[in-house]
């Protein structure tokens, strides 16, 4: 019997140690302090590196079970510190159900058992109903029409491409190890690989994203973005320090990897503010206004993580879509031949 | 007895000069990182015809007919100490094998992770970030990564295509010792290649601001009758604007892997 752990490492060993979980973590919201405890809110000030930056540094996790978007029946900004702990236990169970042994996810992946599902990674606590804090109602603004044009032109190209195991080129980028939602920009946790490392250099940041061994190098020196007509899966990315708080900016996108439908002119701005020892606020804006009639934020909590990180040989060891592929064809050619014998019966 | 004292003083400031300009040669002290070791953040590359053939080879035609003179091989003499890698009979064998049937088994082909040594002198250039507890050597093939961990030595937790690598200073040489590796990756597009027991000891050593000694230890008994050394400089990167792109090859290479698994068009 393998041994379920229901709640996140981090966040039993928080409830253990007696933490607070109805304080939001220092300057996590300008807006959130006020409205959900009357402490106030003490001042994180990070270590320095030795040029004398905001360290940053170490390993990272962005798991977390929140909703980028508001569930529909949720109408506050924050849980009680009560419902957060019963959502979390809720969700881990749920996933650590997924896979019980002899289900068809357990033939995929057992999550549980490979270390794969959330209850076993770094987490920090958000009190948050969603991870998008603007608009206000913690839900992605109306399409604008260019935005809805171009959905209705993605949905036809995809349609006229044929099934989504007619070619490799038809299966997700996630499915191809091309790129996934860890990777972004912007980086959004999913199930497992939820570990970052952030490395300060003179003159740079690295980070490292788990997912697919992906090192974002960003140069501080102010030098211009890209040429333009230069596209990149992941764009070109410039930072700058704002006080306490790295902003990494990101034009230069593709079409190809469009963000929750964005377009390749989505203007991307990342902050990373440290903001406990063991707290990183991730914060991102999203203005793009040939999708979304309005730019918009979301705002995820890194919690440190031991670390190290292993290699993730995706590419090399995708034997799973190699067999979705020739599975498909396996099973047309049996249709084909099941048509046959119906047409033509002895 | 003043002039006396100004001319020796002289004399001997010269002198200190001379064998300070004789040390330069020898061993050129590298700018230091905060933390006081040798400072090798920066974008370097190989150039090198290596990433052909590590051994010496004369130019030769593509292996692909369509491609011409533009993907031709340039010919290049050894990296390799001695010249030769000292195969095993039955190893070079396989080599052999390797080489005749390379357009099929080179890992580079499929934009697989490609190895230590051979990261190093592909004709693409990688970039060093340098911390006290961890060296970053990012590489623009395949986008491939290595974490040299400096204070936290432990053996491989498991097998890999890059492998896991312990490194500490000698001095002006960084040492990175690197084993735990899969048995799926060459040193070259010439078919010279290894087993799970690769074990690779690297030197690198500023020899001016501008250019490293990289030197690697090749040791595989399964392969080889002994260990071997190569040795290449890698230069830096001087434009002001250099970084790395995005190579993620992945995409580029779907169609010759599981092109052959498309739907056919129905009758």
């Amino acid at each position: 019997m393998k041994q379920r752990f229901l709640v996140p490492a981090s966040i039993a060993v928080a409830l253990a140690a007696g933490w607070s979980w109805g304080t939001p973590v220092a300057g996590q919201s300008r807006s959130a302090g006020a409205k959900t405890t009357g402490a106030p809110a003490k001042v994180y000030t990070a270590p320095r590196t030795p040029d004398g930056q905001p360290d940053l540094q170490g390993f990272w996790s962005n798991s977390t079970f929140t909703p980028l978007e508001r569930p529909k029946d949720v109408t506050k900004e924050f849980y009680t510190r009560e419902e957060a702990l019963e959502l979390v236990k809720r969700a881990s169970a749920q996933e650590a159900e997924q896979t019980e042994p002899g289900t068809v996810p357990d033939v995929h992946y057992d999550f549980t058992q490979f270390g794969l599902d959330r209850s076993q990674s770094a987490m920090a606590l958000s009190l948050r109903t969603s991870l998008i804090v603007d608009p206000p109602d913690g839900r992605l603004p109306p399409l604008s029409s260019e935005g809805q044009r171009r959905a209705a032109e993605r949905a036809a190209a995809r349609k006229s491409r044929g099934g989504p195991h007619d070619a490799v080129q038809n299966e997700p980028l996630g499915a191809r190890c091309v790129l996934m939602d860890r990777n972004g920009p912007p980086m959004l946790g999913g199930a497992y690989n939820n570990t970052y490392q952030i490395m300060q250099a003179p003159g740079y940041v690295m980070i490292l994203v788990e997912m697919l061994h992906d090192a974002r190098i960003i140069p501080l020196d102010g030098r211009p973005q890209l040429p333009a007509n230069v596209r990149q899966w992941t764009g070109s990315s410039r930072g700058r320090w704002d006080g306490q708080t790295l902003v990494i900016e990101t034009t230069n996108l593709t079409d190809k990897f469009a963000f929750l439908g964005s377009s390749e002119n989505m203007h991307l701005t990342e902050r990373f503010t440290r903001v406990a020892e063991d707290t990183l606020r991730y914060r991102f804006t999203v203005d793009d206004p040939a999708t979304w009639t309005r730019p918009w934020s979301a705002e995820v909590l890194w919690k440190t993580d031991p670390g190290p990180i292993f290699e993730h040989a995706c590419h090399e060891g995708n034997y799973g879509l190699y067999n979705t592929l020739a599975g498909a064809r396996a099973e047309e050619k049996r249709a084909a031949e099941e048509a046959a014998k119906k047409k033509s019966p002895k | 007895m003043r002039n006396w004292l100004r001319s020796a003083l002289t004399v001997s400031l010269a002198l200190t000069l001379v064998i300070a300009a004789g040390a330069q040669t020898r061993m050129f002290r590298a700018p230091r990182t905060a933390d006081g070791k040798p400072n090798f953040n920066g974008i370097w590359q190989a150039l090198t015809e290596a990433y052909w053939d590590v051994e010496a080879h004369a130019a030769a035609p593509s292996p692909v007919i369509e491609l011409g003179a533009a993907h031709a091989v340039a010919g290049g003499l050894s990296i390799v100490d001695g010249g030769a890698i000292p195969y095993k009979p039955e190893a070079l064998a396989k080599k052999q094998q390797n080489y005749a049937n390379r357009l099929k088994l080179d890992p580079e082909i499929k934009c697989y992770l490609p190895g230590v040594p051979r990261a190093n002198y592909m004709p693409y250039p990688f970039q060093i970030i340098q911390g006290p507890k961890h060296i970053m050597m990012l590489y623009t093939f395949a986008g491939a990564v290595r974490t040299i961990y400096m204070d936290d030595h432990k053996e491989a937790p498991a097998d890999s295509w890059m492998g896991w690598s312990n490194g500490h200073w000698e001095g002006e040489t960084l040492v990175v010792d690197t084993a735990g590796f899969n048995d799926q990756t060459w040193f070259d597009r010439a078919g010279n290649f290894h087993s799970e027991a690769l074990h690779v000891v690297e030197r690198f050593t500023a020899a001016s601001s501008d250019h490293l000694i990289y030197e690697a230890t090749i040791e595989d008994p399964n392969v080889f009758t002994r260990p071997w050394k190569i040795s290449v400089p890698l230069y830096r990167r001087l434009e002001k604007n250099a970084q790395i792109m995005e190579f993620r090859c992945v995409e580029f290479v779907e169609e010759l892997i599981y092109g052959h698994l498309r739907k056919k068009p129905s009758q």
